[in-house]
């Protein structure tokens, strides 16, 4: 069956290390392993925060110690040992910078390192760049164009400081505490990420983005971003991620929460590239993440994922359509190779009338991987005349990996529309064989089919974004058909 | 150009090429017919290079190398070209992007640098006019919702685009109307010249009518029983296949 080009291109490549496995030598002020009330109100002290926020974290930990960690995803992983994270960790040089010269330059390498240069960035794309290392923001850039507009984008520990009432109002209030075991963790001990505010009527002039990188060994990181949407106002928002290898699992348990108010939009995507550990699965990012946008009357939450990375990835990002009219997207890719393994999708819950949603999921299996589509579209009493398309494809690049379906569907007002297509196939020898009759190589060949077939979702990244995307997509498979 | 002896290939332990003999010169069309199963489009694809055939036995000699040494995006750009008798469609990829990695794999072969934008798209422009191929059919995803006629336009277009030494047919003809016919093989016909091969495989006399043959062979059971001019062609139309098949037991 297997083309000998495509035989040798498998061994070159699964012997190619992970691209971004480097790791900085910066001397860290880290947490001892463990989780207590004294660790938590040492972060909060670290971190000069109000009372209000100590002891909101302080509820979090109490809820969290009555919690489980969930077992209902189609995942099979050895759960951490939560007292054996470290939770706190900050670079040392933790000072106000007044200018890229400040920086340090072994983070300056690393920056370089990644292709995100913040000089490059800025000269290139305009693209202002909250960069985040372990847990601490150590560059923000663009900061006082944005001011301009009366647009806020700083560490979400900026944020607290301040611009507490907003941060206040907003934290928590589309993912509870309590809403699940991570974000429980997550509430009780994040340690920065980044904030967001967008003024009334205001069409934010550029994409934000925010790089997040794992670098400190043992140290899980649980960042916290909060976006935040007046009325009608727009913003375009990129998460990037890579991390370096690791030899040990490293635990993410971010938190996102979006909030469009009435005729805002808030368009939020995502390229994660971290460590999916080695052909057999051992190291790698465990990826635990709560994702939610609640939309106002008229507004819009799009959520577009590229998710290529971790060895264990669990994550929905949802929207509640509490208004009227309001539309939620959620357009994903999901790859999986080697011994990786994703759950991941959506829930769109419908509460206003005449809300809208679309779902286009397309996973792609490799290897001995395995990838989970997991939604669920929601139909409450109170949306008359709600609508959803849902449209789940999964792509098997072989004989040994697998992919699954788990579409919930709930409906309590009858005059909701919902529909659902999914389809599985493998990928075409047929269409392989064309490609290599036209003088394309077995690589090329299976990026340019695998390109295709995810083009539905790349098409709504960002252009910068998307070539990115591509370029990823096509690094993740390479030889990877069997 | 070509020069095929004694083939022998079989796909799931079934044999179906048993010794098969064929020799084209340049600029050269030959038609290969016969009844269902007589190894026809197995013949199109194990020059192809397709893996699913195994090759046991006989060499086939390609413009000088050893076309049976080489895997099938090598004998592609080597100059070796398959119209397809059922075009896959490839969602999501755009045709133009598909000929542009094809047109530059061929490229990279011949030790050129990758077409410029520009350049890449006047050949297009200039291609497309030889199989009628419109704007829209050019930027749409490889194939799909093309209707039967459209996707062998496309095939046309294609090997016009990657110009190459020797262009299989494989039923090129079968799904065809008659104006879609007559489109394709003038494309066809435009192409021919005196460095440049056709093997035109066929189930129909109909098709030589456009695209006239040098030679016509007659495929039975794995081997090219019979060979002639355009007229054996003609006599096949009215006889059938019966009479060979007959002539070779006796």
């Amino acid at each position: 069956m297997a083309y000998d080009g495509k035989d040798k291109v498998l061994e070159e490549l699964t012997g190619k290390s992970y691209e971004f496995g480097f790791t900085t030598e910066i001397e860290s002020d880290k947490a001892p392993a463990g989780l207590s009330e004294d660790v938590i109100r040492m972060i909060s002290a670290k971190k000069e925060e109000p009372e209000w926020l100590l002891q909101w974290r302080l509820e979090a930990f109490a809820v969290w110690q009555t919690m489980e960690e969930p077992n209902w995803p189609h995942l099979n992983y050895q759960k951490p040992d939560y007292q054996a994270i470290s939770y706190y960790a900050a670079p040392k040089q933790i000072k106000q910078l007044n200018s890229m010269d400040d920086v340090d330059p072994e983070l300056r390498r690393t920056m370089d390192k990644l292709g995100i240069s913040l000089e490059e960035q800025k000269r290139l794309s305009g693209v202002a760049v909250d960069f985040v290392m372990d847990s601490v923001s150590v560059a923000t850039s663009f900061k006082g164009k944005l001011a301009e507009l009366g647009i806020i984008f700083c560490s979400m520990s900026d944020a607290v400081k301040e611009h507490p009432d907003l941060v206040r109002k907003h934290l928590g209030a589309v993912v509870p505490t309590r809403d699940n075991f991570f974000s429980a963790l997550n509430s009780a001990v994040f340690t920065d990420g980044s904030f967001c505010y967008i003024p009334k009527g205001v069409r934010c002039p550029m994409e934000l983005s925010t790089y997040f990188r794992i670098n400190e060994s043992g140290t899980g990181q649980f960042e916290r971003t909060l976006v935040v949407a007046d009325e009608g106002s727009y913003v375009s928002y990129l998460e990037g991620c890579t991390a370096p290898q690791r030899d040990e699992n490293q635990l993410h348990a971010a938190v996102v929460e979006l909030v469009a108010l009435d005729e805002a939009e808030i368009k939020y995507s995502t390229v994660q590239n971290w460590y999916p550990g080695d052909e057999n699965g051992k190291g790698g990012v465990y990826n635990f993440v709560t994702k939610r946008g609640i939309c106002h009357r008229r507004s819009k939450i799009s959520w577009t994922q590229v998710e290529t990375g971790s060895a264990v990835t669990w994550k929905y990002p949802s929207c509640i359509l509490k208004g009227d009219h309001s539309v939620g997207e959620f357009y994903s890719v999901a790859v999986t190779n080697n011994a990786q393994q994703a759950d991941t999708g959506t829930k769109m819950i419908h509460l206003g009338k005449n809300t809208h949603s679309t779902i286009i999921s397309k996973g792609i299996s490799a290897g001995n991987s395995h990838n989970s589509y997991r939604g669920l579209v929601q139909i409450m009493p109170s949306a008359e005349n709600a609508r959803n398309f849902s449209q789940c494809d999964s792509l098997l690049m072989t004989d040994t990996s697998g992919a699954h379906t788990f579409p919930y569907v709930e409906v309590k007002n009858p005059t909701a529309q919902v529909e659902h297509e999914a389809t599985t196939s493998k990928i075409g020898e047929d269409q392989i064989f064309y490609c290599l009759q036209r003088g394309i190589d077995a690589e090329q060949a299976i990026s340019l089919i695998v390109n295709g077939y995810a083009k539905e979702v790349l098409n709504q990244l960002p252009m910068e974004f998307a070539v990115e995307a591509q370029k990823l997509l096509s690094i993740s498979l390479e030889g990877s058909v069997g | 150009m070509l020069k095929i002896n004694e083939l022998k290939a079989s796909v799931e332990e079934a044999s179906i090429l048993k010794g098969l003999n064929l020799t084209i010169n340049p600029g050269e069309v030959h038609a290969i017919m016969g009844p269902n199963g007589s190894g026809k489009s197995t013949l199109a694809s194990v020059l192809a290079g397709r893996e699913e055939y195994e090759i046991e036995g006989g060499t086939v000699d390609f413009d000088g190398v050893d076309l049976l040494d080489m895997d099938a995006t090598e004998r592609a750009r080597a100059g070796l070209f398959l119209a397809f008798q059922y075009p896959v469609e490839i969602p999501g990829v755009s045709n133009i992007n598909f000929m542009r990695a094809a047109v530059n794999g061929k490229r990279e072969h011949e030790g050129l640098e990758p077409i410029k934008g520009k350049a890449f798209l006047d050949m297009v422009k200039e291609k497309a006019k030889l199989v009628e191929l419109d704007g829209r059919l050019r930027n749409r995803s490889v194939n799909e919702g093309f209707s039967g006629g459209e996707k062998k336009r496309n095939e046309i277009f294609q090997m016009a685009m990657l110009e190459p030494k020797l262009a299989i047919l494989d039923e090129t003809d079968s799904g065809l109307d008659i104006d879609a016919l007559r489109i394709v093989s003038e494309g066809v016909n435009a192409m021919r010249s005196p460095e440049r091969s056709f093997l035109v495989i066929t189930h129909y006399q109909r098709l030589l009518d456009y695209i006239v043959p040098d030679v016509v062979h007659v495929l039975v059971d794995g081997r090219i029983v019979r060979s002639g001019g355009k007229e054996l062609a003609l006599e096949l139309e009215e006889k059938g296949y019966d009479w060979i098949k007959e002539d070779i037991v006796a």
